[in-house]
């Protein structure tokens, strides 16, 4: 019976473990059980003794008692030999695939070349003796039927205790050979068990070594096997048996790959790798655990779809990043600055001025942060110039350098990264040549748990159906096209309006708010102190909802209209806060201005108090001033991480005070009014609000970007951004869930989520655009901060470079910086950049021409493969037909062998072609058709296939056979 | 086919997982009236809040279960199954393989026209305002066999919906 043709593909190869003629081997066992007893202590000195030529044998008969001491000794090894024979198969079958062997098989070649041959003669002895006792056997198992009841239990399930048990009890199932490639070994092995007297005599030369080739591969697949067992589409009880096998398989025969001394290394490196697995897998188990607000998060998905989700999604994730800003801020600045800095009130820069006490307790310090808030460790003036602070020798001002570098930094990489990994995972979706079939296919939106929602889902399933279908009727006409796109450039130039009309609205208010900064803003109400504030938060919360409107006109796709709507906001917003940049920087300009004047007052000042106080002995010990009355620059670092202060908290109220207004009063209003109003409010026109997705995510970014900005003048900014995001996510999770409804469109956001990210990374750049520009640029003020007194404040690398490490390393550095070095590397970085963009151009192209090939040739073997499936077909109705005959004329034993055979094979076929199990009693309801016992036993234990698959033969199975073995 | 069901394991069932899946298992063999059983019939599975909205839901049952009177019952391991198919790291040739066998509801190994056409019923619901007219519908199937059915024998088979699901934006992976 032709074996190989039975392993059509991987999945065969478990079946055909356990199925067979257990009955006959079993039996057999019995019988040699009582022989075996003497040979135990033979089995150590022959583990390594078993070398044998295979050719070079001349004893041919031995005596049979001897054989079958063997026989019992050999018994655990003899399951493996079961293993070993199948995966050999598909090594060779497999023979091209390309073999990854690294230098460690490579030394244990011989070893395992050994250990090969060993099982190779093993098992062929086997087969030998198994030939030979097969006709006593036969005449005793009818006496026998009992045992067969053991051993012919045809469940899938339990073939695996069955194992178990039968090893336990030493009564080990034995399939039968029954392929051709085994019967060839049969003959050719005739020599090779008779010969084991010569088992010392092992000559290491005559191995091949393709055979050993064979065993590293079979190795090497198993170990395959099980790490992409999970990507089968098996079900779980065929993946636990195969898992199991492979397992053991692997455990078997790696530690025989060892040799002598490097054996115990290699078992030690074995254990530890399982450990180390182990560990990790734990670790994940542990890490999936720890996730935050993961049953929130689904609870939404399910509610609203995954567009929604995804929002809380990134709003998690920016979470996370904020908690490692805050580490850093908190760890390296903050804290040590707190504990060992000098305390407050001990310099002037750490003490509230005479002329701001009074109000430094007020209320407003809450939101405006000044008074006391100001002059703390949550602002850069707060910080002092000394090098080297407390016990540790704490690098402060470098520290805080470093820190505001490595916050954007960081910044960088984790945006860069995700996004890599975002574009990896997406490829394909190139060609959109699919339009109904996705339409059709992937439309359903498997995260819906809700009826409401899925009422929605359905009706705009519905909607985006019909609308396929009149566009497509549509484009072949092309008639309303020329309407379409008068729409959108209308759309289009109505934004460009609305960015315009903001962008002057900003711009007015800015020159207002600096007209009111030169007169002194005490004149002024709170409105007017916060103007650009105000201004900068009803037009992120009213434009956007402009937009909406507009985009309606445009009647795109959703998914495009919200990248469309993303891309206003974006502009608004990226707008908006450029614009109170240049004021920033306007008022930079003016407090540096106020500065010089302070500084020569100071000079004026100080020469006064000198003066007036100690007019002859300029020796003596300076008159202590408190330092509250010590006159001070304004400090401009700090109004800058004031302003940005303000206007996350201004932002954050804003977008608290929309929530509970926009959602929740008009949740309640529409609820409760609609009794008593006269049309529908519910489904009217106020009705319940839907959940902005683009204004949240765009909030949620640009808020970020504002504190990229200003961390490094407000160490407190990531602190407070943390708050505000926990916050949040509480507060839009109840909102959600409690007073919006489930969107009309709902659509997949499974492709918006890079785009979230380069919109973040723009905003990053942006971002540390000013911030650089601001440090590099203008020098710190004189009199606050840790950087005071320096020329710029990068200086402190140079002045670090200079006092802490030794004089030739600065001596290097100041080599390393000249610009002829800079200016090569630089050039060494372009071109490889260059470089490194053109290959991938290259591969990218390579990449498509290969998808092309493979396309194509999927559709030659399509072809082929139909051919080949009438074929089949034919073949299987002709198997058919003989397996009945073969069944109805079961009463002889050794009944047409080619019939069953033949009929094996069909059901073999169609098992390949199914690409699943097939039930073992299938095959041995054929197979033990010759003992009438074992047969009428096994028709009372129903298989328990799956439904499906007894559908019979399938035209489609052959494309699906080839699929599974080109994988 | 995407992302996993809500509430249940994200990953590839990892062993805390397991543990958690096991928990909903039981629970729902408690809610089982009549004797114990390692089965859990389809009416039970179907109250989970998952499953509940979800128009395949029974194609989903049967095509999971292993049971021998087709009744759509799951044990343990087909409930694990089916998790794991429809977790957020089962890879795509698993979510398109059990996707194509849930939508080919005559189990003959493709999806023929009345496939389809049930499959467009299940998505657009059952009431009568979202149901296509026969015209649409008939037009619609025809589209989709254009533009799927790379051999042109009228059906679409395995390798040809997984070609082009895995083209399609929408496919989570």
């Amino acid at each position: 019976m032709p074996r190989h043709k039975l392993i059509a593909s991987e999945s065969d190869v478990s079946i055909e473990v356990d199925e067979g003629k257990d009955n006959e081997f079993s039996l057999y066992y019995v019988e040699v059980e009582e022989n075996s007893k003497g040979g135990k202590e033979k089995q150590a000195t022959r583990d390594g003794k078993r070398r044998r030529e295979r050719n070079g044998e001349v004893s041919r008969r031995r005596a049979s008692e001897k054989r079958s001491t063997e026989m019992g000794n050999k018994r655990a090894e003899k399951k493996h030999d079961k293993h070993h024979k199948t995966t050999r198969k598909e090594g060779e079958k497999d023979r091209k695939r390309p073999r990854r062997r690294n230098a460690d098989e490579e030394e244990a070649e011989e070893e395992s070349s050994k250990e090969k041959k060993n099982i190779k003669n093993e098992r062929t002895k086997t087969v030998k003796l198994e030939d030979e006792k097969e006709k006593d056997v036969k005449k005793k198992r009818k006496k026998h039927v009992k045992n067969d009841e053991d051993d012919a239990n045809p469940g899938k399930t339990k073939q695996k205790d069955c194992q178990e048990v039968a090893l336990k009890e030493k009564k080990k199932k034995r399939r039968k050979p029954e392929t051709t490639s085994e019967s060839e070994s049969h003959s050719e092995s005739n020599s090779d068990a008779e010969s084991k007297d010569n088992q010392a005599v092992g000559v290491l030369g005559s191995l091949t070594p393709e055979e050993l080739e064979q065993l590293k591969e079979a190795v090497d697949e198993r170990k395959k096997l099980i790490t992409t067992l999970k990507g089968k589409p098996w079900p779980m009880k065929k993946k636990l048996v195969i898992l199991r096998e492979s397992q053991e398989f692997v455990e078997k025969y790696e530690g025989a790959l060892g040799k002598g001394k490097g054996r115990k290394l290699y078992a030690y490196k074995v254990l530890m790798m399982k450990k180390w697995m182990k560990f990790q897998r734990d670790l994940e188990n542990f890490k999936t655990a720890c996730i935050p607000w993961e049953m929130k998060i689904k609870e939404i998905e399910s509610h609203f779809g995954s567009s929604v989700a995804s929002y809380f999604i990134f709003l998690r994730w920016m979470y996370g990043i904020n908690m490692i800003l805050f580490g850093l801020t908190f760890g390296l600045v903050m804290v040590p600055e707190a504990l060992m800095g000098k305390p407050y009130g001990s310099m002037p820069r750490k003490t509230v001025p005479r002329v701001e006490e009074a109000s430094a307790m007020n209320f407003a310090v809450l939101w405006d942060f000044g008074g006391y808030a100001k002059y703390s460790v949550l602002f850069y003036g707060y910080y002092n110039n000394q090098r080297a602070i407390g016990w540790l020798k704490f690098r402060m001002p470098l520290s805080y350098f470093l820190v505001g570098v490595g916050t954007v930094a960081y910044s960088y990489m984790v945006v860069i990264r995700t996004m890599a990994r975002n574009a990896n995972e997406e490829g394909g979706g190139d060609d959109t040549s699919f339009n109904f079939s996705w339409k059709t296919f992937t439309s359903w939106d498997y995260l819906i748990g809700n009826p409401e929602t899925a009422d929605n889902k359905f009706a705009s399933i519905t909607t985006s159906f019909k609308e396929a279908i009149v566009e497509e009727q549509e484009s072949r006409k092309d008639d309303n096209i020329h309407l379409t796109r008068f729409l959108r450039v209308l759309a289009n130039f109505l934004v460009l309006c609305c960015l315009a009309g903001s962008g002057y609205l900003i711009y007015f208010v800015v020159r207002r708010s600096q007209k009111f900064a030169l007169e002194g803003l005490e004149n002024y109400g709170w409105w007017e102190r916060n103007e650009v504030n105000m201004v900068m938060s009803l037009l992120g919360m009213f434009c956007p909802m402009l937009f909406d409107v507009i985009s309606t006109l445009e009647n795109y796709h959703p998914r495009i209209a919200l990248q469309w709507q993303l891309g206003r906001i974006f502009a608004l917003f990226l707008g908006n806060l450029y614009t109170f940049i240049i004021a920033l920087m306007d008022a930079i300009q003016l407090k540096r201005a106020e500065e010089e004047i302070v500084k020569k007052n100071m000079t004026i000042w100080q020469a006064n108090l000198y003066n007036g106080t100690v007019p002859d002995n300029s020796t003596a010990l300076p008159i202590t001033v408190h330092p509250a009355d010590v006159p001070r620059g304004p400090c401009w670092e700090t109004m800058v991480g004031q302003e940005f202060v303000r206007l996350i908290i201004s932002d954050t109220m804003t977008t608290y005070i929309t929530l509970l207004i926009g959602d929740f009063l008009r949740a309640v209003l529409v609820r409760f009014l609609n009794n008593c109003w006269c049309w529908d409010l519910e489904y009217g026109f106020p009705s319940y609000s839907e959940f902005d997705v683009s204004g949240n995510v765009l909030g949620l970014i640009f808020n970020q970007g504002m504190i990229w900005m200003g961390a490094f003048y407000a160490p407190c900014l990531p602190a407070l951004n943390l708050l505000r995001l926990h916050v949040s996510m509480y507060l839009q999770c109840w909102a959600v869930m409690c007073c919006n409804v489930p969107q009309e469109r709902v659509f997949k956001a499974s492709g918006s989520s890079n785009f979230y990210m380069a919109m973040l990374l723009v905003i990053l750049f942006l971002s540390t655009l000013p911030a650089i520009y601001t440090i590099v640029s203008i020098p710190p003020s004189f009199d606050c901060g840790p950087f005071s007194g320096k020329n710029r404040m990068f200086d402190v690398i140079q002045e670090t470079l200079e006092t802490d490490f030794p004089a030739w390393f600065s001596k290097v550095f100041s080599y390393a910086s000249n610009p002829g070095l800079v200016l090569s590397f630089l050039l060494l970085l372009v071109l490889a950049i260059y470089y490194l963009q053109s290959t991938s151009k290259t591969y990218k192209r390579v990449n498509m021409e290969l998808k092309k090939k493979l396309q194509t040739q999927n559709e030659e073997n399509k072809r082929k493969n139909k051919l080949a499936a009438l074929k089949a077909a034919n073949e299987l109705e002709q198997a058919k037909k003989a397996g009945e005959q073969c069944s109805n004329s079961a009463s002889d034993l050794g009944v047409n062998e080619e019939s069953s055979s033949i009929d094996e094979a069909g059901h073999h076929r169609q098992a390949g072609q199914n690409g699943r199990l097939i039930h073992p009693s299938q095959s041995q309801d054929t197979q033990n058709s010759e003992p009438p016992v074992s047969s009428a036993h096994t028709t009372t234990r129903p298989p328990a296939s799956r439904g499906h698959t007894a559908s019979g033969h399938l035209p489609g199975h052959p494309q699906k056979n080839a699929h599974s073995n080109r994988r | 086919m995407g992302g996993t069901s809500s509430k249940l394991p994200k990953d590839l069932l990892s062993e805390y997982q397991v543990r958690r899946t096991h928990n909903i298992f039981s629970e729902l063999q408690d809610r089982e009236n009549g004797p114990y059983s390692s089965r859990v019939s389809m009416e039970k599975v179907l109250t989970l809040p998952e499953l509940k909205s979800n128009p395949f839901r029974k194609r989903i049952c049967h095509v999971f279960s292993t049971s021998d009177m087709k009744d759509g019952s799951l044990s343990f391991e087909d409930f694990l199954d089916l998790l794991s198919a429809f977790s957020d790291s089962a890879t795509l040739e698993i979510k398109s393989h059990y996707a194509f066998r849930i939508f080919d509801f005559d189990d003959d190994g493709t999806l023929d026209a009345r496939d389809l056409e049930k499959l467009v019923n299940s998505l657009t619901g059952e009431t009568d305002d979202t149901r296509l007219t026969a015209e649409e519908m008939r037009q619609l199937i025809s589209n989709i066999l254009e533009e799927s059915d790379i051999d042109k024998d009228g059906t679409v088979n395995l390798s040809e919906f997984q070609h082009v699901i895995s083209r399609s934006p929408d496919f989570v992976r």
